[in-house]
């Protein structure tokens, strides 16, 4: 009997033959921390024992409250530099960006690796091959003190992509689409496996933007077989690994189909992630903020196709736009190509990599009876601040049309 | 209301659907770190009276997908100290681990009947729930024997502990040989 990729990797990390279902106890290759769960997982560490198993494995960073915004958060931050300075550990601290973004653009994630991260959206590693999987903070410390953590091997549902996506339609509406097709809950516990035509034509940060929404439907992780683009995107990086890890044929999945062609830009109304309409539903509602960035979409290609659409126009009068590009890697880059300059000629607020308005719990928050337009990731009650105010996810293009307009907009008439 | 390992007994609070974690403890709050200081901002956003209202021992019941979105810890935290088990249709994997990791009690079950403010007994021993108000009667989803240890241990933290020492006593006793 053939295996999936989880499959493979829970097997390589637990040193035995495993397959969905299994409980297993596997070594971990990476664990990332941040200022808001690092913590609680260090109290958890220095229960159980008093040093990290592998200080070279362990990589921390500070992004949701960056800057620090508040004497709590400042004391986070200095608990958590004194931590890294005992361990030995490699501490980002507030300078490089958002960490699923830094992990994997410095060549932190393989593919085959098993890595595990006290975020929700560590499934997003599995756009380079990874097994990548969110963790809370007592999952994390146990993990730091022993390098080990059990896993029950998940189930695969592979979602296969095939077609050529129409223009102004991008990998934020291919995930918000499937998202809406099997629902907030349609994958719990599941791996969600991403492939298809569609799949193996887009770049590292497309599918980036694909795996890191899985959790968003509930999936344990989201994970792309790696390949040539892989091997390109981490040689770059100077770091080699497996690129023929794929799932077997015979191996055990639900395969559920989708053709790109038909797909048309959607946003997420509130306040589920799988509240998923096409624009044209709801073109013309009132808007207040657009912000553009977090994990999901604040990568370079994200800022490029929303600059496309702002360039030589200016956000429309009563709305506020913030952009937060996802790392100083793709600030710079943006920086270079102009695009911060397209961005602040337009009105719009540029702030220092971070994940910025996406958790409500540092800058651009909402206020009550506002509405947000948001590429990030989820627009539950409260999530960007008032419990009143409410929340659309979409596209950075969609983002970019709208700002221009002043009202939700589809992107396909600029 | 009591509560001991086996047994719980409290009033419930019942929820829907997809309860986030979100809604349980906001984002803003997740500079606090402790299970008393987050337990003051509980269900702040959905439920505004829960943190002001809620006695020791409480029960919080829910549908599907309990605890689904953010990894965050805080979560099943700031419900730890008050709450006595959480009942749900289903929990969302993350919440459900990072639950029976600190040592807060969930369970599985259809609680579709179950109203608001009534009073059920939990007997985690039987597996059983008696609705006390409504005098029925359910059955709990019983969990693989390996999440089971962790749960009677109290946590992961102390089912790590117990198992070093175990191993370490191992050790001992060979050596003795």
């Amino acid at each position: 009997m053939g295996q999936t990729i989880a499959e493979k990797i829970l097997s390589n990390s637990a040193g035995r033959v495993v397959t969905a279902g299994d409980f297993v106890e596997a070594a971990i290759d990476v664990a990332m921390i941040h200022d808001i769960t690092g913590p609680l997982a260090v109290k958890t560490l220095y229960e159980i024992t008093d040093r990290v198993w592998d200080r070279t494995k362990v990589i921390m960073l500070f992004d949701h409250q960056v800057p620090a915004d508040s004497v709590d958060a400042a004391i986070n931050h200095l608990e958590l530099r004194k931590f890294a300075k005992r361990e030995g550990i490699l501490n980002y601290d507030v300078q490089e960006g958002v960490c699923h973004q830094v992990m994997v653009e410095k060549g932190h994630v393989l593919p085959g690796e098993l890595v595990i991260g006290a975020d929700s959206h560590t499934c997003t590693y599995g756009a380079v091959g990874a097994f990548a999987t969110g963790v809370g903070s007592t999952d994390m410390g146990v993990a730091l003190a022993s390098g080990k953590l059990w896993f029950k091997v998940p189930d695969t549902i592979a979602f296969n992509v095939d077609g050529k996506l129409a223009r102004r339609v991008y990998a934020k509406d291919i995930i918000l689409t499937i998202i809406g097709d099997v629902g907030i809950n349609g994958a719990t516990y599941k791996a969600c496996e991403f492939g298809g035509e569609t799949v193996e034509h887009m770049d590292i940060a497309n599918r980036m933007t694909l795996c890191n929404m899985a959790v968003e439907m509930g999936g344990k992780t989201g994970i792309v077989a790696p390949d040539e683009a892989t091997a390109v995107f981490l040689e770059e990086r100077s770091v080699d690994g497996d690129f023929t890890l794929g799932s077997d044929e015979d191996a055990t999945k639900v395969t559920r189909r989708y053709t790109a062609s038909e797909m048309v830009p959607v946003v997420a109304k509130p306040h589920q992630v799988d509240n998923v309409v096409p624009v044209t539903d709801v073109e013309g509602y009132h808007i207040d903020q657009v912000f553009i960035g977090s994990c999901t979409n604040g990568r370079y290609e994200d800022l490029k196709a929303a600059a496309e659409l702002l360039e030589g126009e200016t956000v429309a009068r009563g709305v506020r736009m913030i952009v937060v590009p996802a790392s100083r890697t793709e600030y710079r880059r943006a920086l270079k190509t102009g695009l911060i300059d397209i961005f602040t000629d337009s009105g719009a607020l540029v702030e220092a990599p971070c994940c910025g308005p996406c958790m409500g719990g540092s800058f651009g928050i909402l206020g009550p009876g506002e509405v947000g337009l948001s590429t990030s990731n989820r627009n539950f009650v409260g999530r960007q601040g008032s419990p009143w105010a409410s929340v659309y996810l979409c596209s950075p293009a969609t983002a970019a049309a709208s700002a221009i307009d002043g009202v939700i907009a589809d992107p396909r008439t600029h | 209301m009591t509560r001991s390992k086996a047994h719980i007994t409290g009033r419930v609070w019942k929820f829907g659907d997809n309860v986030d974690t979100d809604a349980i403890i906001p984002g803003k709050y997740l500079v606090l770190n402790s299970s008393q200081d987050l337990a003051k901002h509980a269900f702040e956003n959905v439920r505004p009276n829960f943190a002001s209202q809620v006695i020791k021992g409480d029960i919080v019941v829910a549908g599907e997908n309990f605890g689904c979105g953010s990894s965050r810890e805080h979560a099943p935290l700031a419900l730890k100290d008050n709450v006595g088990i959480v009942i749900a249709r289903s929990f969302a994997r993350i919440f459900f681990r990072n639950a029976i990791d600190i040592g807060l009690p969930v369970v599985e079950c259809d609680t579709t009947e179950i109203e608001d403010g009534d009073i059920l007994h939990v007997d985690l021993e039987k597996g059983k729930i008696y609705n006390e108000t409504q005098k029925k009667e359910y059955t709990i989803s019983p969990f693989p024997a390996f999440i089971r240890n962790i749960i009677e241990a109290g946590g992961l933290v102390p089912y790590i502990k117990n198992r070093a020492q175990l191993k370490s006593r191992e050790a001992r006793e060979l050596e003795t040989d």
